[in-house]
């Protein structure tokens, strides 16, 4: 079940998603964007087949309408069912305009590892891969660290990687990432963290940059290609 | 020439022991639930099946599984049946785990003439090793190879006498596109109309990639996999 911590990671992402745009969702925290948007013109994609992924009607659960996670979901007006060949071919051929992703690890290049953990059976990679190679913004949505309490944010990942792409974002409860040039740029604390913890907590190498933010079209300087 | 089958096992008559063996689904969503019945009930072993899960635990592929006649599979996400894993551990089936969009791929470029392709979704992952490498306009890609079977077993909604078809929300999913890469096609359906009655320019998958056609009679409902007719 969501936490308040994982509550906050998805409503600051859900910000990046300002002007009409095609998003994918992956599991777990990026799933839970989709409720803080409520612009008609944010169109949702998920990889088995469906552009106009809604919230699931209740009372009318349609066993064969499922996103990624295999979960019920709705399908907007103006929805459209595809084959997985083309679905994939809209991510990788550049098509979508944002990925939203978890991971088990990031490292200060801003390359991620979510898929496959050394010493047990790798056993699933899915979508992550193409979403990574085709999508041309790609925002990481995590806790800062793990379980244990250990840096999810280190000098290298010792996980497979999952591309040789760096993400573009980091959002965590605790901080705002923006990856510049291989580069980590602290962007943003988030409600309530301090600069010491954010420090203490990342393993990885970054540079400070704050700034104050302003939430409105046009805010990340990029364009979404069919809107 | 009718390609109307009266049941699984007329519907599996081409299947035989050390054959590949394309199915449809996303889970058990799309899968053919009917067919893989069937194939459980079949004596054949040494499979190699393409599908982009092993079913669920003790569900759809996951019962073939238990029955050990699968020798390999090739998919892109195992992790959704933990008996998989247990399997793969005893040594008892061979996988290969590819993307889910170079699966795909794979099985579309296999069923359209194509040898292969390079793409460059995995380029510097594990998942890349040994495979070639070709810089296009400055970019790494891998190659590829395409996908084929001897039988592929797909879901499709609706059907008409010729085995037209089309699709259902996203039970669509992989069966397309498996629908064109393998010798012998068996789709199993929830409803058979008279050839005219689909719209021309609704159908999905035109009838000349389907050999055989069967009325689906393990359905998947919100309460799981239940038994019709």
């Amino acid at each position: 079940m969501a936490n308040e911590i994982q509550e906050s990671i998805a409503r600051r992402a859900a910000k990046e998603l300002n002007r009409p745009c095609v998003v994918n969702l992956g599991i777990g925290i990026p799933t839970l964007v989709a409720k803080y948007i409520d612009d008609e013109q944010v169109y949702f994609h998920t990889e088995n087949g469906l552009l106009g992924v809604t919230d699931v009607d209740e009372e009318n659960k349609d066993p064969n309408l499922v996103n990624a996670g295999k979960l019920p979901v709705g399908e907007t007006i103006g929805a459209s069912f595809f084959n997985s060949a083309e679905s994939f071919g809209m991510i990788r051929g550049g098509h979508v305009d944002v990925a939203i992703l978890g991971v088990l690890q990031m490292d200060q290049t801003g390359k991620i590892a979510n898929w496959a953990v050394p010493g047990k059976n790798i056993m699933g990679v899915g979508g992550a891969m193409d979403l990574l190679v085709g999508a041309k913004k790609v925002i990481v949505t995590t806790t800062h660290t793990t379980k244990d309490g250990s840096s999810k944010l280190l000098t290298e990942c010792t996980f497979p990687i999952t591309s040789t792409r760096s993400v573009d974002m980091i959002i965590t409860e605790l901080a705002v990432f923006e990856v510049k040039e291989k580069k980590l740029e602290l962007v943003e604390l988030m409600p309530g963290a301090t600069l010491d913890e954010v420090e203490e907590k990342t393993e990885a190498e970054f540079s400070i940059h704050l700034k104050q933010r302003q939430f409105g079209r046009g805010n990340l300087n990029e364009e979404c290609s069919h809107y | 020439m009718t390609k109307l089958l009266k049941d699984g096992t007329a519907a599996l008559k081409a299947v035989k022991t050390g054959d590949t063996i394309m199915v449809g689904g996303f889970g058990l969503i799309g899968a053919p639930l009917t067919l893989i019945d069937a194939l459980t009930n079949k004596d054949v072993t040494d499979l190699t099946i393409i599908s982009n899960n092993l079913g669920e635990k003790g569900k759809g592929l996951g019962i073939l599984l238990g029955q050990k006649k699968i020798k390999k599979g090739i998919g892109s996400y195992f992790t959704s049946n933990r008996d998989v894993g247990d399997a793969y551990q005893r040594g008892e089936i061979e996988l290969e785990l590819l993307p889910q969009g170079t699966l795909s791929e794979s099985i579309r470029a296999g069923g359209a003439g194509i040898g292969g392709y390079y793409t460059k979704t995995g380029v510097g992952t594990d998942l890349a090793k040994n495979k070639e490498e070709r810089e296009i306009n400055g970019e790494t890609y891998i190659f590829e190879p395409a996908i084929r079977a001897n039988i592929a077993l797909i879901r499709a909604w609706k059907s008409d006498t010729l085995g037209n078809l089309v699709y259902y929300k996203t039970a669509r999913n992989f069966n397309p596109v498996m629908a064109t890469a393998a010798d012998v096609v068996i789709a199993e359906v929830d409803e058979i109309v008279e050839a005219g009655e689909l719209s021309p320019e609704a159908i999905v998958t035109p009838h000349l990639f389907v050999d055989g056609i069967l009325l689906a009679s393990k359905i998947l409902t919100n309460e799981g996999v239940v038994q019709h007719g």
